[in-house]
């Protein structure tokens, strides 16, 4: 089976589902759905043994040959972790779903398209092996994932929080596309495995750095790390199966993914290695701090996707410091790509579960707030027994998943310290520090999600419904992920050699050559009291007693201004560029026409006299001239005392009569200077239009018939003094430099003996040049047509006074 | 002549933009008018105002003294263009007033709305 075709077998899936919808609208379409997944998963895990022993599967459909465009599915371990992932949650998500949604009431065939939407998108996300259509399928996520939050499209908080995402997310993508372009103009190939390939090269290049920044822009903001974790919260609207598949498990760690797969190539920087690690772990920090502020379930639980990305992120950073490590795989910093994967997986299983629970707790009692919940323990024990086990796992508690990895956490950010490149020396010691505090605030919120909603004291009269346990088919894939949450922390090293081991060789190539090169050994107890295992004591003595005490304090955030977060600035950011924007338009587009013509006359006699001088093109040449005669000046100062009363004329009146002497100036001009046809059209044109303009004058308005000399506006004045001495200069320079001789000696040399005519200007217009004639009559007719339907046509009066439309 | 015909074309456009600015209807299409003769003797300037002869084929005229025909002919046809256009200009100026009741440009704005 092609690799390609199964990234398209959930959109095309999709195809069939408002069908299935309509006709069989007695089953839950979500069974239908849930074949997809569950195909997808059994299928990548036959693949498993391949990419064991660090093989890998290519499949490829050309998209575009001419400019090599093409969809390349590439399997290696890492992009098999990933599809594992989406289709696995996915799977138990859909499961999930089919009793969360009511059939009768929700529009599923929407749900359920979107859903499949976004999981071809992201199984195109892991896979692709090709720039573009990696980007293409990371825009998808975007697209599928703003229909999703914005599902429930009557209610405003969904079209808002849809929008913010997308908005962020966009912003992000379209950085990375630019990010892109550059590693493909460096590297000379679309291909990531070429890219990788040649990574020692594209070091040095120019662009490297601005490649590194972009593409880290786009990573941050889908995996919602400091300062672009803003719209994750709020993308809470969403129902909670999407929460749980796309904003805990899968859409949020494309942005880790694509730090993982870009690691082979940014590894020997800096930078990179700053940026990565010192913005997941102050995003670590902030999410754990925060989480504990909120009052909502999924608002702590988004608060806390936030923060384990953030611990991913500052692991996947700190596994590119290997590439600076003498013999990296026999010291410590082989713990930190490890980490990150193991984590990664453990995380996607938690998190899911507790989502589920979320969405649990809000089915069965009618609210999320978790100041109305408490002493639900008795009355759900199914979900509080999941919950307990995804909190605690969350928290690093032995005996669950999230303990190994987040020991090996400490490990590997212990190991940062000892680390003496880009000046980790100095600050190298904040690491270990900043990890441990965060630790602590995830400790603690992990418990307040736990305990003050299960335990405490039963509010039932607070609670819009009245509580009890969820059906047994909600329950199923919140059990799986939480049976899995134990699981892992048992037999932690299966876990490690089948998908941990191929990922990390896939993000580590300068580490490892093959998947059975990773030496990493997992386990809970290592026999004696390690550095690690005090800071994990120090976290739950220390957590404990803060959470004990966290009635007392919890307060003090609402000390927290609301106006300096970056929701506001998000807030006062949009509003700024859309009313900003629209002053800023007010300003110029004033409608009124003279605005505009001072604009147009402005920069026209601004760019060409700048150009004219700019480029020294003005030239002054006395040769060639035609002799001035008597009658000529005669006839031009008569054309300029013509103007000039034009200019000064107090009625209108006098004012036309002085254009049609101008007009015929115009025509003794023609005269002059030996153009008979000229001459006679320029007098019958000028009396007609003359006539024209009595007429229009004849028929002004009563209202405003108040004859009034204009006065003199300066600004004006200078404009079209401007443009008249724009005009004589250009007039001047290109009458002083006639770069080749008219073509005319041409028409006046075969007139006769080609065309059989006499007078040459009537013989370029009809024979030489007749197509100008054949258009010049046409504009004429149309002019002619256009000036009856304006009389003839009357709709406005005929329909009543219905002005302005 | 070519320098001194420069100089009334450049005032020819001066006054024509300055028209153009006004606020009365009347006003701007005087101007565009002005701006028209402008070109026109532009066209006929920059093609040489050397001929000794207009341009029609005469016994004992030889073929340098003729006028140069191709600026003449472009001009025709600008001159009827611009006619057109003018006539058509009058007449819609001449159903504004009597529409809309004034020739003011500043009060022909449409309202916020129509923004």
């Amino acid at each position: 089976m092609s690799l390609v075709f199964l990234i398209f077998l959930p959109l095309i899936a999709a195809l069939f589902i408002p069908l299935l919808f309509k006709k069989l609208g007695r089953i839950h379409t979500g069974w239908f759905v849930l074949i997809v997944p569950v195909i997808l998963f059994i299928y990548y895990l036959t693949l498993l043994p391949t990419t064991l022993e660090g093989g890998t599967l290519v499949s490829e459909l050309s998209w575009i040959p001419s400019i090599d465009l093409a969809i390349v599915a590439y399997i290696d371990g890492l992009s098999l972790l990933f599809s594992l992932l989406i289709s696995g949650i996915g799977a138990l998500v859909v499961l999930y779903s089919i009793f969360y949604l009511d059939k009768k009431r929700e529009q599923l065939h929407n749900f359920y398209v979107y859903l499949l939407m976004f999981m071809t998108a992201m199984l195109g996300v892991v896979q692709s092996d090709h720039l573009i259509s990696l980007y293409l399928f990371w825009e998808l996520t975007s697209i599928s994932s703003f229909l999703l939050i914005g599902y429930w499209y009557t209610r405003d908080r969904s079209r808002f929080g849809a929008l913010k995402s997308m908005m962020i997310t966009v912003f992000g993508g379209l950085m990375m596309l630019g990010g892109f372009v550059l590693l493909s103009i460096m590297g000379n190939t679309y291909s990531i495995r070429e890219l990788i390939a040649q990574a020692p090269e594209l070091a040095g290049h120019d662009f490297f750095v601005w490649a590194l920044v972009l593409i880290l822009l786009g990573a941050f903001t889908k995996s919602a790390q400091f300062p672009f974790y803003i719209w994750l919260p709020d993308a809470m609207e969403a129902p909670t199966p999407v929460s749980a598949y796309l904003h805990s498990a899968t859409m949020v760690k494309a942005g880790l993914y694509l730090v993982a797969r870009f690691t082979p190539i940014f590894a020997v920087s800096g930078t990179w290695i700053w940026l990565v690690t010192g913005v997941g772990l102050f995003t670590l920090f902030w999410g754990s701090f925060f989480a504990l502020k909120q009052k909502d379930l999924k608002g702590i639980l988004a608060f806390s996707t936030v923060s384990q990305l953030g611990l991913i992120m500052s692991l996947l950073g700190a596994s590119a410091m290997g590439f600076h490590v003498e013999n990296a795989a026999e010291t410590v910093f082989k713990y930190a790509g490890f980490a990150a994967i193991f984590h990664l997986v453990n995380h996607a299983v938690f998190k899911g579960s507790l989502f589920m629970i979320a969405g649990i707790v809000d089915h069965e009692t009618g609210t999320r707030d978790i100041r109305k919940l408490g002493g639900l323990m008795s009355l759900m024990p199914v979900s509080f027994t999941i919950a307990m086990i995804g909190s605690f796992s969350m928290a690093g508690i032995p005996l669950f998943g999230g303990f190994l990895s987040k020991e090996m956490f400490l490990t590997a950010m212990l190991a940062i310290t000892e680390f003496d490149l880009f000046s980790m020396d100095v600050w190298g010691l904040l690491f270990p520090v900043v990890a441990w505090i965060a630790s602590v605030f995830t400790f603690i919120y992990s418990f307040y999600f736990v305990f003050h909603t299960f335990a405490g004291k039963h509010k039932p009269e607070e609670l819009p419904k009245q509580a009890h346990e969820a059906p047994i088919g909600m329950l199923i894939s919140p059990a799986i992920l939480a049976v899995l949450v134990v699981a892992i922390f048992f037999v932690p090293n299966f876990v490690g050699k089948w998908i941990v081991n191929p990922a990390v060789a896939a993000i580590q190539p300068f580490l490892y050559d093959s998947p059975s090169d990773v030496h990493v050994h997992v386990a809970a107890w290592h026999g004696a009291i390690t550095p690690e295992l005090a800071m994990t004591i120090g976290i739950f003595l220390i957590g404990g007693l803060m959470f004990w005490t966290l009635r007392k304090w919890q307060r003090s955030y609402d000390a927290f201004p609301d106006k300096v977060s970056l929701n506001r600035l998000y807030d006062h950011f949009m509003y700024m560029s859309d009313g900003g924007a629209n002053r800023f338009s007010a300003v110029y587009m004033t409608g009124f026409i003279r605005s505009y013509l001072v604009y147009m006359f402005g920069f026209f006699f601004l760019i060409v006299l700048s150009t004219l001088f700019l480029n020294e093109a003005f030239a002054f040449d006395l040769t060639d001239l035609a002799p001035i005669g008597f009658y000529e000046i005669v006839i031009a100062l008569a054309l300029v005392g013509g103007t000039i009363t034009i200019l000064a004329a107090k009625s209108r009146l006098t004012a036309i009569i002085a254009l049609g002497a101008v007009g015929y100036s115009v025509a003794l001009f023609f005269v002059i200077f030996r153009a008979p046809d000229l001459a006679l059209t320029q007098l019958v044109i000028e009396t007609i239009s003359v006539a024209l303009f009595l007429l229009a004058f004849y028929h002004l308005p009563k209202s405003s018939k108040k004859e009034e000399r204009i006065g003199f506006k300066v600004g004006n004045g200078l404009i079209a003094l401007g443009v008249g001495a724009t005009m004589t200069l250009v007039a001047l320079s290109a009458h002083s430099q006639k770069i080749l001789p008219s073509i005319s000696e041409y028409y006046k040399e075969t007139v006769y003996s080609e065309a059989g005519g006499g007078n040459i200007v009537n013989v370029i217009l009809v024979d030489y040049r007749g197509f100008d004639t054949l258009f010049e009559i046409t504009v004429l007719g149309i002019a002619g047509i256009a000036i009856i339907t304006m009389i003839k046509l009357r709709l406005t009066k005929k329909e009543g006074q219905h002005e302005n439309k | 002549m070519e320098i001194i015909m420069s100089f009334v074309i450049g005032f020819l456009f001066m006054a024509a933009v300055y028209l153009m600015l006004s606020k009365s209807l009347i006003r701007i299409i005087i101007g565009t008018g002005l701006l028209s003769h402008g070109a026109h003797l532009l066209i006929l300037t920059m093609g040489g105002l050397g001929g000794t002869a207009p341009p029609v084929v005469a016994d004992g005229v030889s073929v340098s003294d003729y006028a140069d025909p191709l600026p003449q002919a472009l001009i025709l046809t600008a001159i009827v263009i611009s006619f057109a256009v003018t006539s058509f200009f009058l007449v819609l100026a001449y159903r504004a007033y009597q529409e809309l009741g004034t020739d003011n440009m500043n009060l022909m704005r449409g309202t916020e709305d129509n923004d």
